[in-house]
């Protein structure tokens, strides 16, 4: 019998992603929790390039990297597609997740790992990559359209962690009047089901990410 | 569809234009070459990537594509001759997530070791020989990344042969150690005679002045 696990922790958004797909599909599978200060010997067998979360293990044969493993799900599970039919479009959602990861989180990680002065051009620079995204919202109710797809699983950190994000840096990014079709996708999408049911508790991230700045912020402090 | 006209906006001593190149050559696609002058951006290359006014951008009737990997993608689902990814799931995730390798740690270890100096240069240099060594790993005993014939990995890392080599004569650091990566080392001499690989390569001589330009430009010149 076709065996699926997953290898994840509790706060990692990127886990999250896959934890969505395989739920979309209705793909039974089981999920060991890690303790990344204490990692498994499994992990490390399964991933043993990046040692990281998450890692989709299907049949006893590892997958690792977030984009990769969705790509694996889709292409595996013919269920509920993720991705369009049209290889342009396809292209495009693929362009957009990148994106995502490569510009919009990066950005706004460093916006959320500043302060001051500093804290303030990163919060421009970030905003100048969301603009691309509420562009690209027009007329959708989804990146993916009608439905959720690929690029709405890659940035949907953006619907609860970012929140997270902008109340411990003290920040405000995705604010209604300057991006309505972003804010209108957050509340969509966090609030659709299976999305809604699967959010870590907020409070517990708060904590965790107060903490993550703290020693970002005191590690400037020591440079 | 695949009847409509291509363009590829690159420039000449560009990897990631190279790669997708390289994939147009592979699978017999015509197409129209631009190339763009990076210090001069074309209207039509800001009107096709405004995203990040980077090359290379693949038009294909008219729709713009950026991202070396997306665009590989694009080319393979919509052009099926001489196939770059291989037909099974997991052989597919193994080969993006070696590609991604190659981009996400390869690539900027060695542009450190090429802008860094001194101290900075030699843990960048050794950081790079790493990365190596595990990207040698997913080629194993194989002739190719992609087995018998190359595939999207020999595409997506075949530039270092070259540009590594460039980097350890330049800013005299050592990227490809022979004795530590022999399997790799190899691959590396292997997969730039192939003859499609071979005759779309820059001409060398010009790209070293090139990279040495740049290196002045960013480093002030010694090593």
């Amino acid at each position: 019998m076709a065996e699926v696990k997953l290898f994840r922790t509790w706060s990692s958004p990127f886990a999250l992603r896959i934890v969505w797909a395989l739920k979309l599909k209705d793909v039974p599978y089981d999920t060991i929790f890690e303790d990344l200060a204490n990692k498994s010997s499994l992990l490390l067998q399964f991933n043993p390039v990046h040692k990281k979360v998450p890692v989709l293990v299907h049949n006893g044969k590892s997958v690792a990297e977030s984009f990769v493993i969705l790509e694996y799900i889709e292409e595996t599970w013919k269920h509920n597609p993720l991705l369009p039919e049209d290889p342009y479009d396809r292209a495009t959602a693929r362009f957009w997740a990148k994106f995502g990861e490569e510009k919009v989180l990066l950005s706004i990680w460093e916006a959320f790992n500043s302060e001051g002065k500093e804290q303030e051009e990163c919060i421009v620079k970030a905003k100048e990559n969301l603009k691309y995204l509420e562009e690209e919202l027009k007329g959708k109710k989804f990146f993916g359209g009608e439905r959720i797809g690929f690029a709405d699983i890659a940035l949907g950190w953006l619907a609860d962690y970012e929140g997270v994000f902008e109340e411990v840096a003290s920040m405000k990014l995705i604010a209604e009047d300057e991006f309505p079709l972003l804010s209108e996708w957050k509340r969509t999408f966090a609030d659709a089901p299976i999305i809604k049911e699967n959010w870590p508790p907020r409070d517990k991230l708060v904590i965790k990410f107060q903490a993550i700045r703290e020693a970002s912020l005191l590690k400037k402090l020591g440079n | 569809m695949s009847g409509e006209t291509v363009e590829l906006l690159g420039h000449w001593a560009s990897p990631s234009a190279l790669r997708v190149k390289w994939t147009l050559k592979l699978k017999e696609i015509e197409y129209e070459y631009v190339e763009e002058d990076l210090a001069n951006k074309s209207p039509l290359h800001l009107e096709y990537n405004p995203v990040h006014k980077k090359i290379p951008v693949l038009v294909h009737g008219g729709k713009p594509l950026a991202e070396s990997l997306v665009i590989l993608e694009y080319l393979d689902e919509t052009w099926k001759r001489n196939p770059i990814l291989p037909d099974d799931p997991y052989e597919r995730a193994q080969a993006r997530f070696w590609a991604r390798f190659v981009d996400d740690k390869c690539a900027p270890s060695i542009l450190s070791a090429f802008t860094k100096k001194g101290e900075e240069k030699e843990k960048a240099g050794k950081e790079a020989r790493e990365n190596l060594k595990i990207l040698e790993s997913g080629l194993g005993k194989k002739q190719f990344f992609g087995g018998e014939s190359i595939g999207f990995v020999d595409i997506a890392a075949g530039w270092i042969g070259l540009w590594a080599r460039m980097v350890e004569e330049i800013a005299d650091v050592n990227i490809i150690d022979t004795e530590t990566m022999p399997l790799l080392d190899a691959w590396f001499r292997r997969v730039l005679q192939v003859p499609i690989l071979k005759e779309c390569l820059p001409p060398q001589d010009r790209l070293l002045e090139h990279n040495k330009g740049f290196y002045k430009n960013l480093t002030g010149g010694s090593s």
